[in-house]
């Protein structure tokens, strides 16, 4: 009769590299979404808060849209969708457009939020000294609002990094899945899923500390 | 040859229904402290913001040194003019607000170069020295590298005062900057813009402190519902009027 | 895309089901925010508690259950417990986690709330000879539920769309049944375009519902 003690840590170092490339892939696929979720969201943000009517109504639906809805639809919708439009996407490139897609949403809302409720002094100081908008903005508005923004954003890279589970749905081989590959081989399965959730403890608990940090550093004293 | 700095004709503002200025003429010569008092309501900030266009206007002009500013009459239709120009033109004036408005982020020293450098262009050097020049004539020459964040509403103010003089303004428009302050921080404010005034910078004071303005001003202007109800010297407004309103505004100050 | 046709009379043949679906997810985040609030208002008192070992305990379950992705601790529950010989229900399963999930973010709610209360009310209470304890139960705790709602509002919307991971265990909540519908009929564009539109207008009427309720009970300014 196996003792299921040594055997769990037997079986834990085995499956090592496999948990090391999972979490790898999900911190990829976490990454990429980030970016293109950050340069998206801070986009449609300027739109939300400077554009036309035109704009600002495009804008809002996407961001009204994407936030109505659950992570996990945006994941399947992207993934099942875009292969009717011959759009053939590898489950890793289906995750990290929807994650992006996602990420952008509410990267657009807190920018849109952190720009309008800047005071309303700061710009009229500007434009009495003679900046232009384009000068008022880079130079005054976005410092403020990137530092008033950095803690929401921070979760977002966190809801992220969670969301990113969801992508073994489609079959991404990311840290859930492999786990489950693992799980499928030795039963160990409530140890395993206790392992699992301890990565994703560690990979978020730094994220959060790295972001502190940075707060820290950047705060306007 | 006109010394007229700023010529103010018939202006008319109005916030939706509610009209705020309703026909005012004003003009500084160059050298010239003029203070305006007024109670709240009586139009006198907006009048101060339409200068440096904070506020649009619906009718009369604005000349700053001949330059009319804001709107054009071209063929007898009145034309906004562009933003490109506006912005320029928001240049001739400095203004001091009275909550300070100073960019946080920013050391003192930063948020006097920002504009000099962006602006006017000049080298980061040179801008440093106009800062360190204008932040030792408001008495805080050491004060450069702190942020506001780390200064007293009174040395916030004063850097506020330097950074838009440093830009070297035709005008300057303070808009009741002692307002926000505690009391014992309001003197050292006022007696540097005594300094400026002495020293001949044109300026346009919006104010509720009575001495001070009966002191460093050239002609007083008191204000009431959207008009100008007295003008005259500090003695003619403050000791000698006869005017009801003014006389019921005066008491209510304890001048 | 050239040669899709569309075909909705495979969603109108599955109303039924997407509607039942709807139900369970409203029905289980209902029951999983109530039990979460309850949850997460008394670990918010344990949050600021002056007493460390209350106060560390709390933390820990906040910090750790925030860090996990919800799926982790659904297939936890339901696939991992068993082993320590604690079975539940699919749904049940799924309730137990939403619950614990949202307690840990509702606690986080509530100590923002407690934190930002104005000290001077504990001063007033107890100069009125109240002791603390009634004082957070009849000072604090009606401001504070007063005071969060907007923020508990966002939660609550969460946590409903949340409650679609519970297709990852097989209930026939709304996009399980999406799922189902696209799997069988490949009309993926009426699937999830109707699971789309339902999901955003179910958010909507919640969001629309929550905001009245905060208006009514906000305190007057």
């Amino acid at each position: 009769m196996m003792n299921l003690n040594t055997g769990f840590w037997h079986e834990l170092w085995i499956s090592i590299d496999d948990l090391a490339i999972g979490t790898g892939i999900a911190l990829s696929v976490s990454a990429l979404a980030i970016i293109m979720g950050t340069i998206l969201g801070l986009l449609i943000g300027l739109a939300l808060t400077y554009g036309n009517i035109v704009l600002r109504t495009l804008a809002r639906i996407y961001v009204d849209v994407i936030r109505g809805i659950p992570v996990l639809v945006l994941i399947l919708t992207f993934f099942y969708v875009l292969t009717i439009w011959g759009i053939n996407l590898k489950p890793f490139q289906a995750g990290v457009l929807s994650l992006g897609v996602f990420s952008a949403a509410h990267v657009a809302e807190m920018t849109r939020g952190g720009l309008q409720n800047l005071n309303k002094g700061q710009t009229e100081a500007a434009k009495a000294l003679g900046l232009s908008f384009r000068q008022t903005f880079l130079s005054v508005l976005m410092p403020q609002a990137l530092r008033q923004i950095l803690p929401t954003w921070i979760n977002t890279v966190i809801e992220t990094v969670k969301g990113s589970t969801l992508v073994s749905i489609i079959g991404v081989v990311e840290i859930t899945l492999v786990t489950q590959q693992i799980i499928a081989r030795n039963f160990l399965t409530m140890k395993f899923y206790a392992v699992c959730a301890l990565i994703y403890f560690c990979i978020g608990f730094s994220i959060e500390r790295a972001g502190k940090y940075v707060e820290k550093k950047i705060a306007i004293k | 040859m006109s010394n007229k700095v700023l010529e103010i004709s018939n202006l008319h503002k109005a916030f939706g229904e509610l009209q705020v200025l309703k026909g005012v003429d004003l003009s500084l010569n160059k050298g010239e402290a003029v203070s305006i008092i007024g109670s709240s309501g009586s139009g006198k900030t907006t009048l101060l913001r339409c200068v440096n266009l904070l506020e649009e206007f619906q009718g009369g002009s604005i000349k700053i040194d001949g330059k009319t500013i804001g709107y054009n009459e071209v063929n007898g239709k009145r034309k906004r003019l562009s933003n490109k120009e506006i912005t320029h033109d928001r240049a001739l004036t400095g203004m001091v607000f009275q909550s300070f408005n100073l960019f946080p982020h920013l050391t003192a020293a930063e948020n006097i170069t920002l504009a000099l450098k962006k602006v006017q262009r000049k080298s980061k050097s040179e801008a440093l020295e106009i800062a360190h020049h204008w932040l030792g004539k408001v008495g805080l020459p050491d004060r450069g590298s702190s942020y506001p964040g780390q200064l007293s509403g009174g040395q916030q103010q004063r850097v506020a005062i330097a950074r838009a003089i440093a830009m070297n303004p035709l005008i300057m428009l303070f808009d009741e900057v002692t307002s926000a302050l505690d009391p014992e921080l309001i003197n050292e404010v006022l007696d540097v813009i005594k300094t400026l005034a002495g020293e001949g910078m044109t300026m346009l004071i919006v104010t509720h402190e009575m001495r001070f303005a009966y002191e460093v001003s050239k002609k007083v202007i008191f204000m009431n519902e959207g008009v100008i109800a007295v003008e005259g010297t500090p003695e003619d407004v403050f000791k000698n009027s006869d005017h009801e309103r003014l006389k019921a505004f005066l008491s209510s100050t304890k001048f | 895309m050239k040669d899709y046709q569309y075909n909705w009379d495979v969603i109108w043949r599955s109303v039924n089901d997407l509607l039942y679906g709807l139900w369970l997810d409203v029905y289980m985040a209902f029951v999983s925010v109530l039990a979460g609030s309850l949850i997460g208002l008394v670990v918010a008192f344990a949050l600021v508690s002056k007493q460390g070992l209350i106060r560390k305990s709390a933390q820990v379950y906040v910090t750790m259950i925030r860090n996990i992705p919800l799926m982790i601790i659904v297939l936890f529950i339901y696939f991992g417990l068993p082993d320590a010989g604690l079975v539940f229900g699919e749904i049940q399963s799924f309730v137990f986690a939403l619950t614990i999930y949202a307690g840990a973010y509702i606690a986080e709610v509530f100590r923002g709330g407690l934190v930002a209360m104005p000290k001077g009310l504990t001063e007033a209470g107890l100069a009125l000879g109240l002791s603390n304890t009634k004082i957070n139960i009849f000072v604090k705790i009606p401001l504070l539920i007063r005071s969060v709602m907007p923020a508990l509002s966002n939660n609550y919307i969460s946590l409903f769309k949340d409650a679609s991971i519970a297709a990852v265990i097989a209930i026939p909540e709304l996009t399980f049944q999406t799922r189902r519908i696209n799997l069988e009929t490949f009309k993926t564009i009426e699937a999830w375009s109707s699971a789309t539109v339902i999901y955003v207008i179910t958010c909507f009427i919640i969001a629309f519902l929550l905001r009245r309720v905060e208006k009514r009970v906000a305190v007057p300014k």
